[in-house]
């Protein structure tokens, strides 16, 4: 054992007076390496950000909330047998709330987009949400400033809103919001609400950072026909293991509200954060697998350029094989001598990479919110590894196999 | 006691189709503390001995035991450890390490020896000191004479306090003069008692040794003593 420590500390001096010996060489050879270590690490470190932004921006939705719709998120239906069925009215929400035992909250949302102005401050294309009392019981909303508009002012139609924390920047950049007369869509409005940030830039507009929330009788009365807009039925399931039994019940009492016969389909969806993470895995994964194998191919191409150069090496060192061997290296020797060479080129190498992905990633971090993980470090420091060692590993059985004689009689 | 026992080799060389017998029977020994010289025209089988004696190859054929072990029947790594710890070789192009200094010239075969670092510096400075070179242990092998060279080449093969020391044409890229000094270390070294191998082509060189076996064509074709050997008068190797 202490023989060997020996021999790889020999054989790690000799591989970089080697490297040192061949700057440009080496400095090209460790090229390859670098580009393939960035791109890889960059790619695996945006592909982690957008799952990350996109898992914070589902959990706004919440994994324990169905959302009953005429519309489906995801289907393989065509779009016209979905825009036949008939809309959910109030009418069938308050029957569902009436039948359904098993949900924590139900809340009918329909929705609206918007101009919200203050002043002469004014944000355009606001979705509008107007919904119960209970609907914030279905989100896990938490307050900046104020609370959620109440039972009564829900019941009576009350000229009340709640600000999604980006709306309310906004129009109020001294977070003075609260009890000011917004204008909305021309009416008159009072706030009783600030959202503290909730979501990710991911969800766009369905963000609820970028929206505003009011009774739904108001929205009814200012903005919407309550015959020409269908509803969807929010439900929170008592907890997250309720979540399939809330969702049988739910479709179970939605039948009999719609009043279906037994051979009938179902002319309602219900949607749940499972199928847009089903959807999600189902796109970015193969985005996924092709971004890792098309920068895989980078680095592929960089340990190709190694294998080469260190082919290179072992023919222009065939007489120091053969003197080393003469005088007592043994093949293993020999073979842990190039290995060392090809592995420092390229943990050198992967190491910059390493740098310029951190680097570079702090730029991608304005469009992504991307970093480079510790897991990420150690990948790139074994995947560089692992590159030197197979790269070099068919030039270095060639040295090491080399005939004594031969080798010694080289020129 | 005798080192090397050698008994009926050969070794048969594949060129193409054709078979070459480098060496068709050859059978010697070598006694501890002997001064060789292995003899004969290009062609006769004296590199291919050579190098079966330095167990850099095997015979195709035949005995050969290396302080009463079979050599024949070696492994690749027995036969490392051989030339490693039993064996020094100083070979006519020095075939130093262009790019170590002499001292970590000297140094690596202790390191393939598995010698910590101390000890191993110890030693090599030593072995440079005795063949006189004390003052040159950081000069790269560019940097020195072709003498200079050739002694820490001696020196390399010195410092594992190896059991026979075998040159294959020590003097062949050296002047007359400098292959006379060279020569004198060679035979300084076999009065402190080392066993050495000469392999050359030159009678002049040859009779240095107190015994020369000449081959041609493969075989043995003479193996005598020398009657008026050319015994140097040795000024010490350090100047």
């Amino acid at each position: 054992m202490r023989h060997f420590l020996f021999e790889l500390k020999e054989g790690l001096l000799i591989a970089l007076r080697a490297i040192r010996a061949n700057k440009i060489r080496s400095a090209l050879t460790m090229l390859g390496i670098f580009i393939g270590i960035t791109v890889v690490v960059l790619m695996s470190t945006a592909i982690k950000g957008i799952d990350n932004s996109f898992q914070k921006g589902i959990s706004a939705l919440g994994t324990d909330v169905l959302y009953i719709d005429k519309w489906a998120w995801f289907t393989n239906q065509e779009w016209w047998k979905l825009r036949n069925r008939r809309n959910i009215d109030m009418e069938d929400f308050e029957k569902f709330k009436e039948l359904a035992k098993l949900p924590l909250a139900v809340a009918p949302v329909t929705s609206s987009r918007q101009i919200i102005k203050y002043k002469d401050r004014r944000v355009d294309d606001v979705v509008l949400n107007g919904s119960n009392a209970d609907y914030v019981k279905t989100t896990n909303f938490t307050f900046d400033q104020g609370r959620f508009y109440s039972e009564i002012e829900s019941n009576a139609s009350r000229q009340v809103a709640v600000l999604g924390s980006e709306v309310a920047k906004n129009l109020f950049p001294r977070g003075d919001a609260l009890d000011k007369t917004i204008k909305i869509g021309g009416a008159n409005f009072k706030v009783v609400g600030v959202l503290d940030e909730q979501g990710s830039s991911i969800l766009g507009s369905y963000n609820p950072d970028n929206q505003a929330f009011i009774p739904i009788g108001t929205i009814f009365k200012n903005f919407i026909s309550h015959h020409r807009q269908s509803v969807t039925i929010n439900v929170r399931a008592q907890n997250p293991a309720m979540i399939e039994e809330t969702k049988a019940e739910a479709i179970g009492v939605m039948r009999k509200v719609r009043g279906l016969k037994y051979d009938e389909e179902n002319d309602f969806t219900v949607n749940q954060q499972e199928a847009l993470m089903e959807q999600y895995n189902s796109v970015v994964g193969v985005i996924k697998i092709a971004g890792l194998f098309i920068t895989g191919l980078s680095l592929f191409v960089g340990a190709i350029g190694i294998m080469n150069i260190m082919f290179v090496s072992v023919r222009e060192r065939t007489r120091e094989i053969g003197i080393r061997k003469a005088i007592g290296a043994k093949k293993r020797t020999i073979l842990a001598q190039f290995l060392l060479e090809s592995s420092t080129i390229c943990l050198v190498g992967g190491a910059v990479g390493l740098l310029a992905a951190v680097l570079l990633s702090m730029v991608v971090d304005q469009f992504i919110p991307t970093s480079v993980q510790i897991d990420a470090v150690v990948i790139a420091f074994v995947v560089a590894l692992l590159t030197g060692v197979l790269s070099g590993l068919a030039p270095a059985y060639m040295a090491a196999k080399l005939d004594p004689v031969e080798s010694l009689r080289y020129e | 006691m005798n080192i090397i026992n050698i008994e009926h080799i050969t070794k048969v060389y594949e060129v193409g189709l054709e078979k070459v017998h480098a060496l068709r029977d050859v059978s010697l020994r070598i006694d501890k503390n002997e001064y060789v010289a292995i003899m004969g025209p290009s062609g006769s089988g004296k590199s291919t001995l050579m190098n079966m004696l330095g167990c850099l190859d095997t015979p195709t054929s035949g005995i050969y035991d290396f302080k009463g072990e079979s050599v024949s029947t070696m492994t690749d790594n027995d036969l490392a450890k051989i030339r490693n710890k039993e064996i020094g070789f100083v070979f006519q192009t020095f075939n130093l390490l262009p790019r170590s200094d002499a001292l970590h010239n000297v140094e690596l075969p202790l390191v393939y020896a598995g010698m910590s670092y101390s000890e191993r510096r110890e030693k090599a400075k030593h072995a440079l000191i005795d063949v006189g070179l004390g003052d040159r242990m950081h000069h790269k092998p560019n940097e020195l004479s072709g003498g200079q060279r050739q002694r820490v080449a001696v020196a390399r093969a010195l410092v594992t306090q190896p059991s026979i020391i075998l040159a294959d044409e020590p003097t062949g890229n050296l002047d007359s003069k400098t292959g006379e000094e060279i020569m004198g270390l060679f035979q300084e070294l076999h009065e402190k008692g080392n066993t050495i191998i000469l392999v050359t082509h030159e009678e002049y060189i040859a009779e240095h040794a107190a015994r020369i076996i000449r081959l041609r064509d493969g075989l043995v074709e003479k193996d005598e003593r020398v009657e008026s050997r050319k015994v140097l008068k040795v000024n010490s190797a350090t100047e």
